[in-house]
């Protein structure tokens, strides 16, 4: 069972290889608090501006496709549980597992955005992207724009974070195909993990926030 | 769960994490078509709290995690809590001021 995997890395700063693994789940974790900070300024200019044009945001609302935002919120779910296997296969040193649910989870993240592409074209087809080519026929066209700016902005970020995140996917599954990670040392899967884990939590409140407003 | 070095969640932790995020979809999916005035906002808001608490919890290991894991989580939300809290603070009393 022993391999190269079953030896960790320590680097010289640490005095052994427990103090150097929450070293790095800390540093980890303070990046994903910038993270909730990042993401927080966009939650709080929705507040605002939801309080103030309620009824356009409700009307905005509307227009989103609600089965394509449910299916994606199940999709990053699903995807949030075989990056959450992934990272348990990597602790007990299952290398094929590893590689078959990073695999996964990078398959589900392309459906998700896949279909959030397909919701961006209807939006451009339908004249909804904000700028000099927005249409809306009916009240309050302004302030219906500025919910989806808002939309198009935080749905975009996210989409960006999940993009970074099919890079470190794809760098993972190189290196576990490698058999670079096992028991010993599987940091770099956990801390890839805690990442997508949080784009997903981004999603569970964005997708209530922007899809469910005024549906009854 | 006899290693002493790392404690993490077993298999059935996860699946069932998995269900109960699956189902409290459903549900705020469900709630959203109800009218239920003022409440709609506040079932919505926690239920998504519910299971971004669940994900934090379980899949990014924080309950089983070092206490120095835990402050950090916790004070990155309560920092949101005091953005959006302050803010709203003032904006939902603007109008009673005139």
């Amino acid at each position: 069972m022993h391999s190269l995997s079953d030896a960790q890395p320590l680097a010289h700063q640490f005095d052994d290889t427990d103090q150097q693994r929450r070293a790095v789940s800390f540093g980890m974790w303070a990046f994903l608090v910038n993270e909730i900070m990042f993401f927080g300024g966009l939650f709080a200019t929705y507040t605002v501006y939801r309080v103030l044009y309620a009824h356009a945001f409700h009307d905005g609302s509307h227009h989103l496709d609600i089965t394509l935002g449910t299916i994606n919120t199940a999709v990053l779910i699903a995807s949030s549980l075989t990056m959450a296997l992934g990272v348990w296969s990597a602790e007990h040193g299952k290398r094929r597992p590893l590689m078959a649910w990073l695999l996964m989870t990078l398959l589900l993240g392309g459906v998700f955005v896949g279909i959030k592409a397909v919701e961006y074209h209807g939006k451009w087809v339908d004249h909804l992207v904000p700028g000099p080519g927005f249409v809306w026929h009916g009240e309050g066209a302004q302030h219906v724009q500025i919910f989806y700016s808002l939309y198009f902005a935080m749905t975009g970020f996210h989409a960006l974070h999940m993009l970074v995140g099919f890079g470190l996917l794809t760098w993972l599954i190189i290196d576990a195909r490698r058999g670079r990670f096992g028991p010993a040392y599987y940091a770099p899967v956990e801390m890839v993990g805690l990442y997508w884990h949080f784009v997903d939590i981004v999603w569970i409140f964005l997708f209530p926030l922007l899809y469910l407003i005024g549906r009854h | 769960m006899s290693d002493s070095a790392h404690h993490g969640p077993t298999l059935g932790v996860y699946f069932a994490v998995f269900a109960a995020l699956v189902v409290l979809t459903g549900i705020t999916v469900a709630v959203a078509f109800a009218d239920l005035g003022a409440l709609n906002n506040v079932v919505m808001l926690g239920i998504a709290v519910t299971k971004a608490t669940l994900v934090v919890l379980f899949f990014m290991h924080v309950f089983y995690g070092p206490r120095l894991v835990w402050a950090l989580a916790a004070g990155g939300f309560a920092w949101l809590v005091i953005l959006i809290g302050f803010t709203l603070s003032d904006f939902l009393t603007r109008v009673a001021v005139g």
